[in-house]
This record gives structure tokens, sequence and C-alpha cells, in this order.
């Protein structure tokens, strides 16, 4: 619940919300992590958008930031979040662990992800999936041997009425044939994200 | 009737601050920055708006609610986290129309006394966010953001957040405690965000789409935006259409429009693909009630859908031919809810699963008769019992799939396999999400 900023713990005590930080360790994990100089002077300019007592608010950019540095969120990423958020690594944590869009592990280079949700589904998204099983010769939730795919299953994208939607990274592939899996995968593979031209916005300019 | 909201979404360079102020925009910003709010908040309650992110409530009564005595700073924070299974109006919205959207927002926070907006925009919609950080420097450097707008002595700001990945994060009070930098999980109601939301303080949280219906009111008049729809159904509207229809879209047209319209008009859906018939319609994205074929002679209004029993929601019209399995659909929905709950409350984040497992089970042929009944047993335990109306919106397309279409349940126990093959489901069960 919402706690109002005059409250603390002791009526007498002015603990302000610093001192309620959780001080649990948090083991190493991953390759030693620091945000560039560049990364570092971005967020400063988003930490700007938000009161200058709630730094929190920027914690969500603070892990992408992270995330597009080193592909994936390790546990000393989470420690470098904490330090640049002013939080504890325990809320930086909890944070990541609750978004679907910040990775815990590594992933692949190109991260495929095919909406399964009912209008996708009704214009073929399972076949999609089965596809691109077959294509990568990896299950949703895996990464292949190389490092260069991973698949995952996600939910609507907002994007119903071009379905089937496929999301690569940030980039959008829609009106996904289930024939056309294996163009899809190759087209990254020679071009990388300039192999994705299934995105509307690419579509009417063509 | 005139497009209102989209009449440029095709035109090249339509979404450009220079296009837009050519069609006149930002002069309703002028005109409102003359009134005093109060009178901006009674021009939208005399409009008779109503949110367009699910609910229907109105516009000008939330604004109305906002404690503008508190000493507090006030929030506007936008809804386009738009996550709604079959949703995909503020996508569209935002990305050739974005101005219309500032626009909104900006009068919006004259009306209730903020200085900052943020938009919370889904983490998905990332080419979208592109548009908008872009279009929204250029209207700063033009005077429309920032310091002094229009030279009236009247400051704001707009800012994009990103989220990363949440339904949960479209209900209101989550939406705020992701702004925070926390789990999108919702708080307890009251206090509601007009008395103390975005920091503690006094907030409105209005969807894309409602936002955007602002601007044309301020400019054409209350009388005029009321007397587009039906009674109490004013003003223009965006509806998404998807599934099995020839021409899946949006579609902007008054409250008047039917069901049936939507679908068949070739306007709109163009009727159903490969000229199949239609067995069953959710109106209003995945979370509302079924409609049946019979059902759609009512127009698509927040009246008129309520009165079939059903709810207009936010708008998603999805549509299934007689080629779809019931309880395929039913499971592949309430896979979503137990995969999006946030965790917050029992009834929600355990019998979710439950409900995913049991229907999982039917669907492969694996059930039992007395599952069926389980099934409105476990959702009926969700129903009414859950914090925010995600837990209902979980129930729902158990309860109308099993009301509507129990001999198909009974069919999958007694032949122990799916009875509808679709042509367009994968051959084999090996997805990770069944
Ligand atoms: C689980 C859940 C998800 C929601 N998702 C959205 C959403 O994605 N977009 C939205 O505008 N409203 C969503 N809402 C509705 C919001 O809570 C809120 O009613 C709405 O933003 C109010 O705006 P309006 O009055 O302009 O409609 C959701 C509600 C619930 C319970
Ligand atoms: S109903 Fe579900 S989504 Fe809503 S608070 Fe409870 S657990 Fe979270
Ligand atoms: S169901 Fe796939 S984008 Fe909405």
């Amino acid at each position: 619940m919402w706690i109002d900023d005059t409250m603390s713990f002791h009526p007498l005590m002015d603990y302000g919300r610093a001192h309620h930080q959780s001080s649990r360790s948090m083991a190493d994990e991953g390759p030693a992590f620091e945000y560039t100089a560049e990364a570092l002077a971005k967020l400063e300019d988003i930490c700007s958008r938000y009161p200058a007592d709630q730094r929190k608010s920027a914690i969500l950019a603070a892990i992408y930031l992270a995330q597009r540095q080193q592909g994936y969120i390790s546990r000393n990423a989470m420690k470098a979040v904490a330090t640049a958020i002013r939080c504890s690594a325990a809320d930086v944590e909890d944070v990541v662990s609750f978004y679907t869009m910040f990775y815990q592990r590594p992933v692949g280079r190109h991260v495929i992800q095919v909406c399964r949700t009912l209008s996708c589904a009704l214009n073929g998204a399972e076949r999609v999936t089965a596809e691109l099983q077959a294509v990568l010769g990896i299950a949703p939730g895996q990464t292949t041997a190389d490092g260069e795919f991973s698949l995952f299953e996600v939910e609507c994208l907002g994007a119903c009425d071009r379905a089937p939607v496929v999301g690569v990274n940030d980039h959008w592939h829609e009106c996904q044939k289930p024939e056309d899996a294996r163009a899809l995968v190759d087209g990254l593979k020679a071009h990388g994200a300039a192999g994705l031209t299934g995105c509307h916005l690419h579509v009417e300019k063509a | 009737m005139d497009l209102i909201l989209t009449p440029h979404v095709k035109t090249p360079n339509g979404f450009t601050l220079d296009f837009y102020t050519k069609q006149g925009g930002y002069e309703a910003l002028r005109q409102a920055l003359a009134m005093t709010p109060d009178a901006v908040v009674d021009i939208v309650k005399a409009s008779g708006l109503r949110g367009r992110g699910g609910a229907g409530f109105p516009t000008g009564m939330k604004w109305q609610f906002v404690d503008k005595k508190s000493p507090k700073p006030k929030y506007l924070c936008c809804n386009a986290d738009e996550s709604e299974p079959g949703t995909f109006k503020d996508h569209m919205l935002m990305e050739r129309n974005p101005h219309l959207l500032f626009e909104g927002c900006l009068i919006a926070c004259h009306a209730i006394g903020a200085k900052v907006a943020y938009i919370y925009i889904r983490g998905e919609f990332f080419h979208v966010q592109e548009v908008l950080e872009a279009e929204l420097a250029k209207a700063r450097a033009a005077g429309f953001i920032g310091r002094n707008i229009l030279g009236t002595g009247f400051d704001c700001e707009i800012y994009v957040h990103r989220g990363a990945g949440a339904y949960e994060a479209g209900e209101e009070t989550a939406l705020i405690e992701s702004l925070e930098g926390k789990r999108a999980q919702p708080r307890l109601k009251p206090p509601f965000p007009a008395v103390a939301g975005l920091y503690g303080c006094p907030t409105a949280v209005n969807n894309v789409e409602t936002l955007c219906n602002v601007p044309p009111i301020i400019t054409n008049g209350p009388e005029w935006f009321s007397a587009l729809g039906p009674e109490k159904n004013g003003g223009p509207k965006l509806y998404c259409l998807s599934g099995h229809v020839k021409n899946p879209g949006t579609y902007e047209a008054p409250m008047h429009v039917t069901m049936r319209e939507l679908i068949y008009d070739p306007q709109y859906g163009g009727g159903i693909r490969g000229d199949r018939k239609l067995k069953a319609v959710i109106p209003g994205g995945s979370s509302v009630p079924i409609l049946l074929p019979h059902q759609l002679d009512i127009p698509a209004s927040f009246d008129g859908v309520a009165s079939a029993g059903s709810l207009l929601g936010s708008a998603g019209i999805i549509v299934m031919d007689e080629t779809t399995c019931m309880v395929w659909a039913a499971e592949n929905l309430l896979y979503f809810y137990k995969h999006e709950s946030c965790g917050k409350c029992t009834p929600c984040r355990e019998g979710g699963a439950w409900l995913h497992n049991l229907l999982g089970r039917i669907e492969r042929g694996e059930g039992q008769m007395k599952d069926i009944d389980l099934l409105l047993s476990v959702a009926n335990n969700i129903m009414g019992k859950t914090l925010c109306a995600f837990g209902d919106a979980a129930a729902t397309p158990v309860l109308t799939t099993v009301q509507l279409f129990r001999e198909e349940y009974e069919a999958h126990v007694r032949l122990g396999r799916c009875t509808l093959s679709a042509d367009w489901r994968a051959a084999s069960r090996t997805l990770a999400a069944h």
C-alpha cells in the first residue's frame, strides 16, 4: 500500500524513505557491470522528468539501459541499477522479476516473440510458432546453441488487426504466415534487423 | 459522418506537427486556456464524454473529483498501456495523430490544475514511443509544451514513460504504482487517485482515446458532441475489429452503428472471412461475455451492448467463425489471465491457473463431466472476490463459454478429443502455452 510521506515507524523519529530499505545482500552473478558514461547521462536526463525525490520512477528506464548494454539483467547489473537509482538491490530484483520484457538470463541476439493470444491464434499463430520451432530447432523459452536466436510466446501485442504479429527485439513483423517462417529467420541471419520488412510502417513506405 | 479522430490516419506525414497546425491544431488549446479550469470541466461534463479505457466513466466528473484544494501538485496520467487482447485503437491514435493526444493532455492538465502529464505507454510499443518523443520535441520547440504556453502563463510538461510488459499496468492504480517504480500491482481503493494518486497527489488517469476527444469538444461545443451518438453515448468511437473478419482494422463511427454493421458492412469488417458462418463475438476485449449471431442488431454503444448482457469495454471486437472450438478459445484466454495475474490476491492468482489447467485437460480430451461444474465453481469463486476487475475478467470467458456452449464441453469429455480441428490451428499441441 502507498505510504504517506509523513509516515515513519516511530512517530518521534524522522526516518525518511531511505531507511526503509532492505539491506539483504545479493550474491554476485554475471560479468562485472558498470554503466557507460553515455548511459548514465541518459539516465540523469530521464530522472529529471520526475520530482527530485522520486528517482525511483526511473527504475524501468535504468533497467532498460542496463539490458541494452549487457543483453540481460544479471545480479551484478541489478546492483548497478540500485546504485544509480539509490534504492536497494532487492527493490530492483522485485521489479525485474515482475515485468516480462526484462531477461534474467542471457538471450539470443534476435529474440523472436510470437503473439499467442486469441486474435493472433485465430489467424494461425500456433502454426507460426510450430514452424519457427522446426526451423530453429528450439522450443519456446529456449535459445539456439550459437546464441543467435531465442524464441518466446508472448501475450497480445496490441496490433491484432495485423495478426499474427511477431516481435523481434524492439521491432515488429506483422501478418506473419506460417509458411514464411524460414524466410523470416533467413532474413535475420543475412541482414539483421534490416531484414525485417513486415512492420506496417515499412509496408506503407514501400 | 465526417471522421473526427482519424480523418488523416492514411495521409502521408499526417502525424506531423506541421500538418496538424495547418488543420487548425492547437486552436482548442488556445480557446481552453482563455477559459477558467472550472469552465473547461463544465464543458466536458456537459458533453457527456465517457471514458474510452473500458469502464465508460464520465470524464468531466472524474476531473471534478480531483482535489483542487490540496496543496500538493496535481498529475495527469494518460493510460497508453493498451494491453487488452483485441484492442489496438490507442496504438493508431498515438502513431497517426499524436498531437491530438498532446492537445487533449494539455487541456486536461489545465482543467485539473496539473503541470505535468505522464503518458504511460506499454513497453512493446517501441516504434510508437519513437513517434511520440519526436513529435513532443517539435511541439515543445514550437511553444505548445513547456513554460508560458501560448503566452498565457500556463506551464505544462508532457513526458512519455515506458512500461515493460505487464497487462495489469493498465489498471489505474497499478499504473500509478508502476510509474512510481514498483511492480504493477493495484492499490486498495479508497483513497481514489483523484485524492491520493501519483506520489500521493491528486491524479486523473485517462485513456488515450478519451483525451483525444477533448479538443473537438472544446472547438465544437458539448451539444455537438452529445448529438453525435445515442443519448448518453455521444461522440465518435473507435472500434477494433480482429479475428475472422475480412477487413480487420480500426474504424471510427458514432455509437449508433450496430454490431452487425461493424462486422458485415463493407466499409467496416466486410463479413466473415471465407464467407463462413459466424459463431461468436466478444465485443469488448477478451474479458466480456460473448454475443451470439442473433444478438448483433444492437447499437455498439456502452448502453446498447450492456442491454444485450455484455459490455463495450475497450471496443475490441473479436470475431470467431464456425471453425472455432470454444473450449480451445477459453483455454487460450485463460492462459493469458494465468500469465498476467499480478499475484496480489489469492482467488485470481491461484484460480486463474486452476481454470487454465482444467480447460487444458478438457481440450486435450482428458477431462471428466464433473470438471465442467468444477470450472463453474472455481470461476464463481473468483468473480466479484478480487481486488481489481481483472478477476472478473478472468472468470468471464469460462462462465460465458460454458453457459452458451456447454454441449461442446460435454462432447470433448464424451469423445475424448477436441471436436473441431480448424486449418488455422497447429497439428499437435507441443506449444509451451498449452
Ligand atoms: C486489469 C485492467 C486492465 C486495464 N487496462 C487498461 C488499458 O490498457 N488501457 C486503459 O486505458 N484502461 C485500462 N483499464 C482501465 C483503467 O483502470 C481506467 O479505468 C482507465 O484508464 C480510465 O480511463 P478513462 O476514464 O479515460 O476510460 C484497465 C483496467 C483493469 C481492471
Ligand atoms: S484480481 Fe488479479 S490482477 Fe487484480 S489485484 Fe488481484 S491478483 Fe492482481
Ligand atoms: S492477439 Fe496478437 S496482437 Fe493482439
